[in-house]
């Protein structure tokens, strides 16, 4: 499917997203509450058929944060970038680990380190920070360690 | 093996491998719960040796953060620096000289080689055989040793750069890969003898760890990982990068899905990196080994994502820029890191004793997997 083809499709699938111009994949945003539901389509549609997720992550914007997943079809060889906003307080957004099951390590890991609450995750307890951790999640752009020197 | 055992009230025993123990090659804790001798479950307890990688990048520029993805992967230094370089070259949109691009895959394949070649004999070592360790150490150190030649590191190389290479190869190169070539065939049907035909070593391997196409895939496994599932993932392949498209060679796909798939498809792979090294040694242009860059590097604002086969898998590198000389945000995508997520379910309900070959067959490195 080329890129222009699977943009139509995408929009006719789901009328509610925007996509984001410039970068090397089609890059989509949706809204936190839509994104669970739409995951479960992207991954389940014949002609879509994302089935490897290869990347997921968070950036901390300081006014709100991304949750971005790169997808990619083992079947068509296409890829897509989903982002979605969440808010700085008290962020929270629906896993996908039953979806696609490597999210289940990747959301402990942005859990920890940005302190994204993920409902409904198996076990979403702490995966590389040591336990009894408390403070701040590491990777965010406030995070200040005056023992540890991490920002150089 | 055994730290502390725990018994629970429903008769599992709670087992800890690791944090260290020479199977886990590294600072890897596993918490097992084993009913008799039956695994009901694998937990990893990963950070050991959290550098927060990512973090420490951000305030690295352009030109630093590169020296300190060699100590992620450290079995795969060149293949990683060589990501980033090809991610910073992305959003520069810079050319890099054809010399260049050759001398990187070449430094790729070899590093490829050295990484399988170490992982053949711990693997060897873990079920039990020490001499496999040393047939493949006399291999790995000629390796090492034109690695030395020309980066003047062994380990964490710090050869590729945004433009081409730190400096052009060592006048030896060419004839030393040449010798090592030689060496390297006539010395890998013994590997074949030694191990992969032993008939103890087989029924340690065979139908141990299985997992399926569909869950290779949905744990994000790659490379050999993945491959020993018929999953087809080599990203040299698929999104070919620098001058792959031009060369010959086969990705390796064995679809058993066990042990001893992977197994087969790290040693046939050395083979074809082998080929990959003779296409090129003797057409290594002359030119540049540089592309011209400005001595501060800015990237644009925007993302930019490059994907790279190591020699464990796709290895993913995400620099998010607001047009900064560092990066806002650096995410690794480690394949180390999703291989690991499958081992609870590849090993749920097999023996205790067979944990360790399948560990061995993920060929984790643990800094990859912690960053």
């Amino acid at each position: 499917m080329t890129i222009e083809a699977l943009k139509e499709k995408i929009t006719a699938l789901f009328p509610a997203v925007t996509f984001e111009e410039g970068g090397q994949w089609p890059t989509v945003l949706v809204e936190p509450t839509d994104w669970h539901r739409m995951a479960g389509i992207l991954r389940q549609n014949d002609a879509l058929y994302f089935d490897y997720l290869f990347c997921l992550t968070c950036i901390d914007w300081k006014t709100h944060l991304t949750m971005v997943y790169h997808l990619d079809s083992t079947n068509y060889r296409h890829n897509l970038v989903v982002k979605v906003n969440l808010l700085k307080m008290n962020p929270a957004i629906e896993t996908v680990s039953d979806i696609w099951q490597t999210a289940n390590f990747h959301e402990r890991e942005v859990y920890e380190m940005f302190g994204v609450n993920f409902l409904h995750h198996p076990d979403l307890r702490l995966l590389i920070l040591p336990d009894g951790w408390e403070g701040k999640h590491p990777l965010l752009k406030d995070f200040e360690d005056p023992i540890n020197m991490i920002k150089l | 093996m055994i730290e502390e055992i725990a018994s629970t009230a429903d008769g599992n025993i709670i087992l800890n491998l690791g944090p260290q123990h020479p199977a886990t090659h590294g600072v890897l804790h596993l918490v097992i719960t084993i009913n008799g001798e039956t695994i009901q479950k694998v937990e990893p307890h990963l950070g050991y040796i959290h550098r927060s990688i990512e973090k420490m990048c951000e305030s690295l520029t352009y030109r630093q953060f590169i020296y300190v993805t060699s100590r992620m992967d450290y079995l795969s230094s060149h293949i990683n620096n060589h990501a980033c370089a090809l991610c910073v070259e992305k959003g520069l949109q810079i050319e890099i000289p054809s010399r260049s691009q050759v001398i990187r895959v070449l430094m790729d394949e070899l590093t490829r080689i050295a990484s399988h070649e170490l992982w053949w004999g711990a693997m060897a070592m873990d079920l039990g055989a020490f001499t496999p360790f040393f047939h493949a150490f006399r291999e790995r150190e000629a390796i090492n040793d034109i690695m030395e030649e020309t980066c003047g590191a062994r380990l964490t190389m710090n050869y590729m750069v945004p433009g081409g290479v730190m400096q052009d190869i060592h006048p030896n190169f060419q004839r030393r890969v040449k010798e090592f070539i030689t060496l390297f065939k006539s010395k890998v049907g013994e590997y074949n003898e030694l191990v992969t035909g032993n008939i103890i070593f087989q029924n340690r391997m065979k139908g141990v760890g299985n997992l399926s196409a569909a869950d290779a895939i949905s744990f994000g496994c790659t490379g050999p990982t993945a491959r020993g599932s018929g999953v087809s993932c080599d990203i040299r392949k698929l999104y070919p990068y620098e001058i792959y498209e031009k060369l010959d060679f086969e990705e390796i796909l064995e679809s058993d899905g066990d042990s001893f798939a992977r197994y087969m498809v790290r040693v046939r792979e050395m083979s074809q990196s082998i080929s990959i090294i003779e296409q090129l040694i003797d057409n290594i242009p002359e030119g540049d080994f540089q592309a011209k860059t400005k001595a501060v590097l800015k990237l644009p604002k925007g993302e930019f994502y490059q994907r790279v086969e190591t020699a464990r898998g796709d290895f993913g590198v995400y620099i998010v820029s607001e047009g900064g000389t560092t990066p806002y945000r650096i995410k690794y995508r480690s394949p180390g890191f999703s291989n690991l997520s499958a081992l609870d379910h590849m090993a749920r309900g097999s023996k205790l004793g067979d944990l360790v070959a399948m560990m061995g067959t993920l060929d984790l490195v643990i800094p990859d997997i912690d960053r």
